[in-house]
């Protein structure tokens, strides 16, 4: 009986802090700025039964190859993987043509050290250093969106881990404003932790044209790219899930053939005692 | 086995009789299996089968992640994304692993706090309690160890940290230091014996784990009444026990079936939920993150760690005395490390004559404010040492080691216990009356 009053009282102190999570996130700093923020998009991957739309994925890809492949590597990602299942789902003569469009390292014998060649399907995306820029295989799994209020882990449980929306909110939080510091240009973003990112706004209407739907919104690119992200990240995330459903199933049923067996066995010596 | 009259195992058929004359491992198996287990165990006694579901769940997996694994400062990360993409259900199993380890660590907790509620630790089971604390030492060494591989920027750095510690000796702290890293720093040297030794522990841990379960067939198992199983006759042991397979086997499976649901949600639903995000980017020494925090399991003892500031006063009257040779990175270690020995010499620091929490008033109170002790010092961890966080860790660090030291010693003689029941049979009676009792009462 206490054992189950105290369980309770913790149980209330860690939920009353999780409806403090819609506020904690937007309080005010010292400096003027508000303390940096992740916007909650909408991804069609959340939740127990969410899984890619490759099409998005396409969308991503897209936005990926025409705009961010200039400074951001791709290098635990194969074209291969684009054919995938699970993935933006192209077919094998459309993966062998994308990889042609890219130039790869030549390790053939005759090459000389430098030289390049066109890609193939079992290539790697290539790993872009030179603009001192991160490599963007794993980064919706390397930034956590939506940090629990106070340490609880309350809003990764409701909301989701938030990788994804933190590229997003990236991609759409540039305010306009930019300042020198130490020689180079910084720019005011609301979703990166020192509210200055030295990134420029990548995305800007226009730069891309979506095959029959006309030209996004930045928001629209922001959210696709994203999404193709979290797949870079997560390639198995469609399976993962899949296979999760069989796995607790079965032992559900184990467990309950379990539960009736242990009641069925000791209904004997508590019985009769 | 040793003291609780039991039947033994018969050699019937031709080959079992040959096989016992030259090795009674039939009888070994036997009498492990079928040893008379107190009939009134509750849910708190599922836990050791998970912890020894966990540690073979964690050598299965880990043995096949070596597979395709390279301990190398320029291919370990790498190797792990091809476990991840590449290698068939690579994905599944290292994410088994990486979250068994939680788990080991979730019914490792449970599993010591039962201890210390049903005073599992008093005589004659203190040398259980020592393999305990043995088993608990070496699952830390292990698991700090294989968080290293991946060789992400927590991994890196919480290598870095935690091998400084060794640093605080002093004297030979740096030797000690540059000894265990195999370099001045943390690099190639220290990632491929890290694996070595992550290889290695786990089968130290099996034969812990064989000892520990030796010992405590030995005294017999404790129940939730601290009350011995009569070992007078074969009869009475009857009256207050249950031969393991199949009553206590069942059970246990059941339960190890609903932890494992919630096991698996995890693992396919939320993977990544337990772990720090940071460690997907790959480990750079010249970039220190923003926050170095190890898993949620090693938590308490870095609050302990980081609580002992310079400006503590206890630590400024530690370093007076010893002239300054226990300085307060010193002083961290030791209230760490000091931590688990506290809780290691409980069986001589606990003086009361009465076993079972149960029938202990007083004591019920400090042990759930422990247990809370333990969430707050898991919290404050987890958090940045600013604002009320230094405070909250410095009080309840205090109150850790003040209910090991002061207050079980004091409890034992001021406290007086409820009564205890006479046998387990009563109390199992209690719960569950027998058939003729119930009779009456539906008529």
């Amino acid at each position: 009986m206490m054992k189950q009053s105290m369980f309770a009282a913790l149980l209330a102190l860690v939920l009353g802090a999780g409806a403090a999570f819609a506020e904690e996130d937007k309080k005010k700093e010292e400096g003027g700025y508000p303390k940096a923020y992740t916007k909650d998009y909408a991804f069609s991957f959340e939740g127990p039964f969410g899984k890619y739309d490759p099409f998005q994925l396409q969308r991503g890809l897209q936005v990926y190859t025409q705009v961010c492949a200039a400074c951001h590597g791709l290098r635990q990602v194969a074209f291969r993987n684009l054919g995938d299942p699970g993935g933006p789902q192209m077919e094998p003569d459309q993966v062998k043509a994308f990889a042609r469009l890219f130039e790869v390292p030549d390790d053939s014998e005759e090459a000389e050290p430098g030289d390049t060649r066109p890609g193939k399907p079992a290539d790697k995306f290539p790993d872009v250093t030179t603009a001192g820029a991160p490599d963007l295989s794993l980064m919706a799994k390397a930034r956590a969106g939506f940090k629990g209020p106070y340490g609880s882990g309350m809003a990764q449980l409701f909301k989701g881990m938030g990788g994804a929306e933190y590229i997003a909110s990236i991609l759409t939080g540039y305010t306009g404003e930019e300042k020198e510091e130490v020689g180079s240009v910084i720019y005011r973003n609301t979703a990166f932790p020192s509210g200055w990112i030295a990134m420029p706004p990548p995305l800007t209407e226009g730069m891309v044209e979506y095959l029959g739907q006309g030209e996004p919104t930045v928001e629209e690119m922001a959210v696709d790219v994203a999404a193709f992200l979290m797949w870079t990240a997560e390639p198995k995330l469609n399976q993962r899930k899949r296979t999760g459903f069989l796995v607790v199933g079965f032992l559900i049923l184990l467990t309950t053939l379990l539960y009736l067996s242990n009641k069925q066995l000791w209904a004997k010596p508590k019985r009769k005692a | 086995m040793a003291g609780i009259p039991h039947d033994h195992y018969e050699p019937r058929t031709g080959f079992e009789k040959w096989l016992h004359e030259r090795l009674p491992i039939v009888s070994l198996a036997y009498d492990t299996l079928m040893i008379p287990t107190p009939k009134n165990l509750n849910w708190m006694w599922i836990w050791g089968i998970v912890l020894a579901f966990a540690l073979v769940l964690q050598i299965v997996t880990g043995v096949i992640l070596a597979m395709h694994y390279t301990p190398e400062v320029s291919m370990a990360f790498d190797s792990v994304e091809h476990i991840m993409r590449n290698v068939n259900a690579g994905w599944a199993i290292r994410y088994v692993h990486q979250n068994g380890a939680s788990l080991f660590f979730f019914a490792v907790y449970l599993h010591i706090f039962r201890g210390l509620y049903y005073g599992s630790y008093k005589a004659p089971r203190e040398v259980t309690w020592i393999i305990g604390m043995l088993i608990y030492l070496v699952m830390m060494a292990t698991a700090f160890m294989g968080y290293v591989l991946p060789w992400g920027q927590m991994s890196f750095w919480g290598a870095t940290v935690i091998t400084g510690l060794f640093g605080a000796v002093p004297g030979i702290g740096e030797a000690l230091q540059t000894w265990l890293l195999g370099g001045p720093a943390v690099d190639n040297a220290t990632l491929n014996r890290f694996f070595s030794l992550h290889y290695l522990l786990p089968f130290i841990l099996v034969a812990l784990v064989v000892v520990h379960i030796w010992a405590f067939h030995t005294t017999g198992n404790n129940n939730p009444t601290g009350v011995e199983v009569r070992r007078g006759s074969k009869e009475e042991v009857k009256k207050d026990t249950l031969p393991f397979w199949p009553y206590f086997v069942v059970k246990d499976l059941f339960a190890l079936g609903v932890v494992l649901i919630g096991f698996f949600i995890v693992v396919y639903f939320q993977p990544g939920y337990l772990g720090d995000p940071i460690n997907y980017v790959e480990a750079d020494p010249l970039v220190t993150p923003p926050h170095i925090v190890p898993e949620w399991y090693f938590l308490p003892f870095y609050a302990i760690l980081r609580a002992f500031t310079a400006d503590v006063a206890i630590v400024q009257f530690t370093s007076f005395i010893t002239g300054g040779i226990i300085d307060a990175k010193f002083f961290g270690v030791l209230a760490m490390f000091g931590a688990i020995v506290v809780m290691a010499l409980v069986p001589w620091l606990d003086t009361s004559r009465v076993r079972s929490g149960r029938y202990r008033p007083s004591f019920k109170w400090w042990f759930w404010l422990l247990a809370l002790d333990f969430v707050v010092l898991t919290w404050a961890g987890s958090q940045p040492p600013e604002g009320i966080v230094p405070a909250v860790s410095l009080y309840a660090s205090a109150y850790w080691f003040a209910y090991f030291l002061v207050i079980l010693p004091l409890l034992g003689v001021l406290e007086k216990p409820k009564p205890v029941p006479a046998t387990i049979e009563e109390d199992f009676d209690a719960h569950y009356p027998p058939k003729d009792a119930k009779a009456s009462a539906a008529e």
